[in-house]
């Protein structure tokens, strides 16, 4: 199939950016999306062009290193993938694509389809984590866990930090995001003891960064992992408990 | 070269015992002054530098990924071995170390097994403080699965994302100790080179992936966690970005490079769709629990997989090897692939696939059990291949997967270049000829969490004021090196791209150093990677410039480096006359065609040392004792 390509482009983080526009031919309905751009690139470098740089790594819709506005969302039309994990034949031959950096104000543009997501790291290290040194741990199954519980944990653990959920969001809010790490902990009977000061020390830093929650729920249609807001609704109770404990 | 493997003295389960009980400590208040250098930040560099950090030390952590979380480990799905015997099925500590040997064809450490199958259990309790949610059973308490060459059930796991949650586990506690200020992370760096003064490693040289600086770090000894190599095949399973530059710098630099030519293809992978593409993906060895594999019993036989009655089936793995089947080990069950289309047997548009069947497990258990078994396995293959697992089998074939091969290290994960510790995928120390399933997690974590933050300070507590600066010509050097190669690759200016290349060099890999070797096409596939190389240097065409982001600059290191790992592969399967687990060469086969070692003239370690562009590697053997285990053929009939 053959397609019309609108591809951001941009040198680096202080230069301005601008469309070009590429056609990509002959491609199997069975590449993925970055397959694709594989193709395109080697004819950009056969051209003596420089490729279009954009993030990737596993390929597998794991690692969360792509992700990219594909006319207008993110990681594309499909919903429930990330963008490595979109194959073309879910596009139609003759199709005209726009593909842009995540667009947010916590996440500049590095280079073409790059971003700087390192905020999201700064949230984590807020208190994304449960204080347990190596070796201090006791036997793993001292502490039974309901099945449903880890399943509860497990769906909000999921997350593969791509930054869809801000990059869809009107406000670049990070509440998806902040909320599935501190409901993955705060459910957990590990997890209890910092439970409360967790959510204060972590909404503190996602609100440094980030824009704030009018629960547009954009973030859920986007992310790869369908990571439900409820768990928003959920980091919302805990910090209202958590501010009355202070 | 001395290679020294310092097994503990003592009977087997009272090595580490020992070792732990005799290494020289570093004085709780001293810890802070000494650096330590750790390169990645997959299960293995994560939990490392997070267990160091807690220790007190200093660290420096660098990865390529804008953020930890992004390594290679993420992708694991399939699960983690442990010897906790919650099944009640007969498991133990020996039983693990046992089948790890067994499955290693025979060709690995027996101190350093033992070790593991012995840490598996902490790293489960540890996992699990740490927030990472194993499946459970309905009464709460951690469930297991099945994995290939074993008998009974030990693998933990995550839905179909267990290297997912280890390592946001490792992740979690690497950022903790970075917002604590013992490890400062230094993202989207790649360390180009290892710097040895006077023998000890000393530091590193990065380039930094935004601005393109080259800068010198220095520090009292430098860890390298930095994965495996198997993209020298181009199409692999791993990540596109992984690759093999930090642990062949270190081997230009004088650490040894041990069985370069162990690699593991996986069996259940799938199949090449096209030239566009850019990798493989696995489909988890777990499936094999419940599917089963079958290619029709007739050449050519091209009927849609729902029309090839039973009696016209020929469910190869089960009526060769009827006691462990399909669960059969990995190397095993990829030549059984292999075999079966190279009959003609083969099914899909290339005749490179078999199939993996669901249909008997969802009639016996219910289209739901296999849902919640296998649900995002069966999603990612709807995904890419536009079938669904549920109505028709999956169509599989072999890929590379995993190196066994890697730096060589000592019991205690240190390398022959004093300082250098090596851990993780990127040594060769566990696994032998050939990885069990589950089994790279549990070394990653086992090597990161327990073992290099305890004997990493046998070689510190020598070190104390033995700092270097920055200013020694060793650092100055390397920097000028380092950018003496960026600026060849830049300057080429040739007529094909960096991938063009990676993708010729790995078909050449494949075709000749994949899963059936012989000394005929090894010699041919040197003469085609020596003539590739010099034309790479010649004609690659890099575009852009050092000093922005400059992917095309990044791959262009790395493909360089493969060319020469690649080289060293065939060097050693040419060498090593005998087949052990992955290393089947053709001419050394059993009359049933399984791989026919030779005990008396290849029973050790193959470690190789630079000498030089030009100059033949040297290799040198580590003899391999067995005291515990009785060498004996493999047989999983
Ligand atoms: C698809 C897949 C599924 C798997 N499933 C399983 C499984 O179910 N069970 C199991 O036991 N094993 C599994 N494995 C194997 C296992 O995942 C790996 O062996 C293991 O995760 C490797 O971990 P590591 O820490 O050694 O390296 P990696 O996770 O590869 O990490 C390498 C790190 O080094 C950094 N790095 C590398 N080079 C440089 C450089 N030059 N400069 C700076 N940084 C650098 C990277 O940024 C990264 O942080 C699987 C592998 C694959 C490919
Ligand atoms: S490349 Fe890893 S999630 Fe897409």
């Amino acid at each position: 199939m053959n397609l019309t390509l609108h591809v951001w482009r941009q040198k680096s983080r202080d230069t301005n950016g601008s469309f070009a526009t590429y056609q990509a031919s002959g491609i199997s309905p069975d590449a993925s999306f970055l397959e694709m751009l594989d193709v395109v690139n080697e004819e950009l470098i056969a051209k003596g062009e420089e490729p279009i740089h954009f993030e990737h790594d596993c390929r597998e819709g794991i690692c969360g290193s792509c992700g990219m506005m594909i006319n207008g969302t993110a990681h594309g039309p499909m919903g429930g993938t990330a963008t490595c994990q979109l194959h073309m034949r879910h596009f139609n031959d003759g199709d005209e694509v726009w593909v842009e950096p995540w667009r947010a104000r916590a996440f500049p543009v590095i280079k073409d389809l790059i971003v700087d997501r390192s905020p999201l790291d700064k949230i984590i290290q807020a208190g994304g984590f449960i204080s347990v040194n190596t070796g201090s741990a006791v036997e793993a199954n001292t502490l039974p866990i309901p099945k449903p519980v880890q399943e509860r944990a497990m769906d909000a653990a999921e997350c593969i930090q791509c930054g869809a959920c801000v990059a869809q969001c009107p406000n670049g809010a990070a509440q998806l995001f902040t909320a599935a790490k501190i409901s993955h902990l705060g459910l957990l009977p590990q997890g209890q003891p910092e439970r409360y000061e967790r959510v204060l020390k972590m909404v503190e830093v996602m609100e440094e960064h980030f824009g704030s929650c009018t629960l547009f729920r954009e973030c859920e249609a986007v992310c790869p992992k369908e990571i439900s807001t409820e768990f928003i609704t959920r980091m919302n109770k805990d910090y209202l408990t958590a501010q009355v404990k202070r | 070269m001395q290679l020294e493997s310092k097994i503990p003295p003592g009977p087997i389960d009272k090595k580490w015992e020992y070792a732990k009980s005799h290494y020289k400590l570093v004085n709780p208040a001293n810890k802070r002054k000494y650096d330590i250098i750790v390169v990645g930040a997959g299960l293995a560099g994560a939990s490392a530098a997070a267990s160091l950090g807690e220790l007190g030390y200093n660290v420096k952590c660098f990865v390529y990924h804008d953020s930890p979380r992004r390594a290679h480990s993420i992708a694991a799905q399939g699960g983690i071995n442990a010897a906790k015997n919650y099944r009640n099925d007969g498991d133990s500590v020996y039983r693990l170390f046992y089948d790890t040997i067994k499955g290693g064809d025979y060709r690995s450490r027996e101190g350093n097994v033992h070790r593991l199958a012995e840490l598996s259990v902490n790293i489960i309790d540890q996992a699990v403080a740490q927030g990472v949610p194993f499946a459970r059973e309905y009464g709460g308490a951690l469930e297991n699965r099945s994995f290939g060459g074993v008998q009974v059930s030990r693998t933990f796991f995550a839905r179909g994302q267990t290297g997912q949650q280890l390592l946001l586990g490792a992740f979690q506690a690497l950022e903790r100790q970075i917002a604590l200020g013992t490890v400062k992370q230094f993202n989207r760096h790649e360390m180009l080179d290892l710097v040895v003064v006077d023998g000890q490693a000393k530091g590193i040289i990065t380039r930094d992936l935004i601005t393109g600086r080259i800068e010198a770090h220095a520090a009292d000894a430098v860890v390298l966690g930095t994965g495996g190599y198997v993209n020298v095949f181009y199409l692999s399973t791993n990540a596109k970005a992984s690759n093999a530059t930090a642990i062949w710098r270190a081997h230009k630099r004088g650490a040894a490079m041990a069985n370069p030519c162990y690699t593991q293809i996986h069996p259940t992978c799938i199949p090449q769709s096209g030239d566009f593409q850019s990798k493989l993906t696995l489909m988890s060895e777990s499936l094999r629990n419940d599917g089963r594999i079958w290619v029709p019993k007739q050449q050519g036989d091209k009927r849609p997989p729902q029309q090839i009655p039973e009696s016209e089936r020929d469910y190869y793995l089960e009526r060769k090897y009827p006691s462990f089947g399909n669960l059969a080990p990995r190397d095993i069950a990829s030549r059984a692939a292999k075999e079966a289309c190279d009959e003609g047997k083969g099914i899909g548009a290339s005749g490179r696939g078999v199939y993996l069947d669901f249909a008997d497990a969802i009639k016996r258990l219910g289209r739901p059990v296999i849902e919640e078994r296998y649900g995002n396995l069966f999603e990612m293959y709807h995904d890419i291949t536009a079938e669904d697992p549920y109505e028709a089998p999956m169509r599989i074939y072999p890929a590379p997967h995993y190196s066994m091969g890697g730096l060589w290290v000592d019991y205690n994960l240190m390398s022959n270049v004093p300082g250098l510790y090596v851990i993780g995928e990127a040594n060769f120390s566990d696994h032998g000829a050939n990885r069990l399933g589950a089994s790279a997690l549990m070394q990653g974590l086992a090597d990161g969490y327990f073992v290099l933050p305890v004997t990493i300070g046998d070689y510190l507590a020598g070190q104390l004021g033995k700092k270097v600066a920055l200013d020694r010509p060793e650092f100055t050097n390397a920097i000028a090196d380092v950018k003496d190669r960026v600026g060849k690759l830049l300057s080429a200016k040739g007529t094909r791209s960096v991938d063009s290349y990676h993708k010729e060099l790995g078909s050449i890999m494949w075709e000749y150093c994949g899963m059936a070797r012989s000394a005929d096409g090894l010699k041919k596939a040197l003469g085609m990677i020596r003539d590739l190389r010099q034309q790479y240097w010649r004609d690659v065409r890099v575009t852009g410039e050092g000093e922005e982001p400059n992917q095309s600059l990044e791959k262009a290191g790395r493909v360089a480096d493969f060319f020469e790992l690649a080289e060293l592969m065939c060097i050693d399967a040419l060498h090593r006359e005998e087949s052990a687990g992955g290393h089947f060469r053709v001419e050394y086969q059993t009359p049933d065609g399984e791989a026919q070692r030779n005990d008396d003239e290849f029973l050790y370690v193959g470690a190789w040392e630079y000498k030089g562009e030009g100059n033949e590697p040297v290799l040198h053997k580590e003899m391999l004792v067995y005291e515990e285990v009785k060498l004996a053929t493999r047989s999983y009939k």
